[in-house]
């Protein structure tokens, strides 16, 4: 990094405003973290990003820590830190003042139709998030195979999704993808 | 009825109760973070009973922000002010990042190799396939909310999937569009 200051101040921006555009969950704003880190600054790779990603699903955790990660690789342990702090606080600082005393939310017609509202907007978001990770991860049919068949494990059995993700790890290690 | 009795058997986490709790939540969750939530704090601890729990994350979902470190900062400030606040965020987030450090420091140093590398390809194609279910599990809901929810998510998904989009104008046009349905419909 050429320059520190610049870089951890862009990070800064980015995830401060993406705090408040992750709708139903630090998931849905994925498809944003990939255009910016991929596309605009180029600070990685799909592919490099598609890892990463999958790093942060494979570890325990809330998945916004995704963010730590990509901070991490800009910028090393400050880029970590104020990616994580960006992400978490602006929001958080809302909903401390927004919710306090607000105990009969479910009530009220507006909070009912903006809350139903947001549920399209944000299934279709986590859709945009795994059409990105998965033409990221894109490798050619053996990847493919991968990404299908723990689709059908994780949809129709009850096998947890370790098992998945160890298991393509092992076919990846063994040379087969 | 139900809630009051539950309500009446809940008890209260101390500041420090707060920051052990969602700790154990936090590495405890694998792929997710919300069922051990919902575990450790409504049956294993009684926090909260089953009704407050799902009404004070309702609010975390209609909120802006990752829901779980949204409804760890206002249980905690509600259960202890800010002190609570700030023992519930910083046991669901602080323990986490610290392993997410590590991780990603090993992915800096080794993640090149052709063994990581390998290993990492296969963890993609998987990962994927695991956040493809995700959308699809959630996709099967909205028929029944109606076409124009249908035309909504499938208008979010390809402005911001295969056209890639920035995230705001798309939220700009299609937020204020699926509240006033929904509003109409309320």
């Amino acid at each position: 990094m050429k320059d520190t200051g610049g870089t951890l101040l862009i990070l800064a921006l980015h995830f401060s405003l993406l705090s408040f555009l992750a709708i139903g969950g630090a998931i849905s704003a994925l498809p944003e973290m990939h255009r910016q880190a991929v596309d605009v600054y180029q600070w990685m790779t799909s592919t490099q990003f598609a890892q990463l990603v999958a790093i942060a699903q494979a570890a325990p955790g809330p998945n916004v820590l995704i963010v730590t990660l990509i901070g991490q690789q800009v910028a090393g342990i400050p880029g970590a830190l104020i990616a994580t702090i960006c992400m978490c606080g602006p929001a958080c600082a809302v909903a401390f003042y927004v919710v306090r005393g607000f105990h009969h939310f479910r009530e009220s017609k507006w909070a009912i139709a903006v809350q139903a509202g947001l549920v399209p907007v944000s299934v279709g978001l986590v859709g945009a998030t795994a059409f990105i990770v998965a033409r990221s991860a894109d490798q050619g049919w053996g990847t493919l195979a991968v990404t299908a068949v723990t689709f059908a494990l994780a949809h129709w059995t009850r096998i947890s999704p370790l098992w998945a993700l160890a298991g393509a790890s092992a076919l990846g290690l063994a040379g087969v993808l | 009825m139900t809630e009051n009795v539950l309500a009446t058997s809940t008890v209260v986490p101390t500041v420090p109760d707060l920051f052990f709790g969602f700790a154990k939540i936090a590495i405890s969750g694998f792929g997710g973070v919300l069922p051990w939530a919902r575990r450790t704090i409504v049956q294993q601890r009684r926090w909260m009973s089953a009704d407050e729990f799902n009404d004070l994350f309702a609010i975390c979902q209609f909120l802006p922000g990752p829901n779980i470190v949204n409804f760890s900062l206002i249980y905690g400030s509600r259960v202890g002010g800010v002190p609570g606040a700030a023992a519930a965020v910083l046991g669901l987030v602080g323990p986490p990042t610290v392993l997410m450090i590590v991780l990603g420091t090993l992915y800096s140093r080794y993640g090149a190799l052709p063994q990581a590398r390998d290993a990492l390809t296969g963890l993609a194609a998987a990962a994927a396939g695991l956040l493809i279910a995700t959308a699809v599990s959630m996709a099967e809901m909205l028929p029944r909310r109606g076409l124009g929810a249908v035309l909504i998510a499938a208008a979010a998904l390809v402005g911001v999937g295969p056209m890639q989009w920035p995230l705001l104008a798309v939220l700009i046009v299609l937020v204020p569009i699926s509240i006033a349905r929904a509003w109409r419909a309320a």
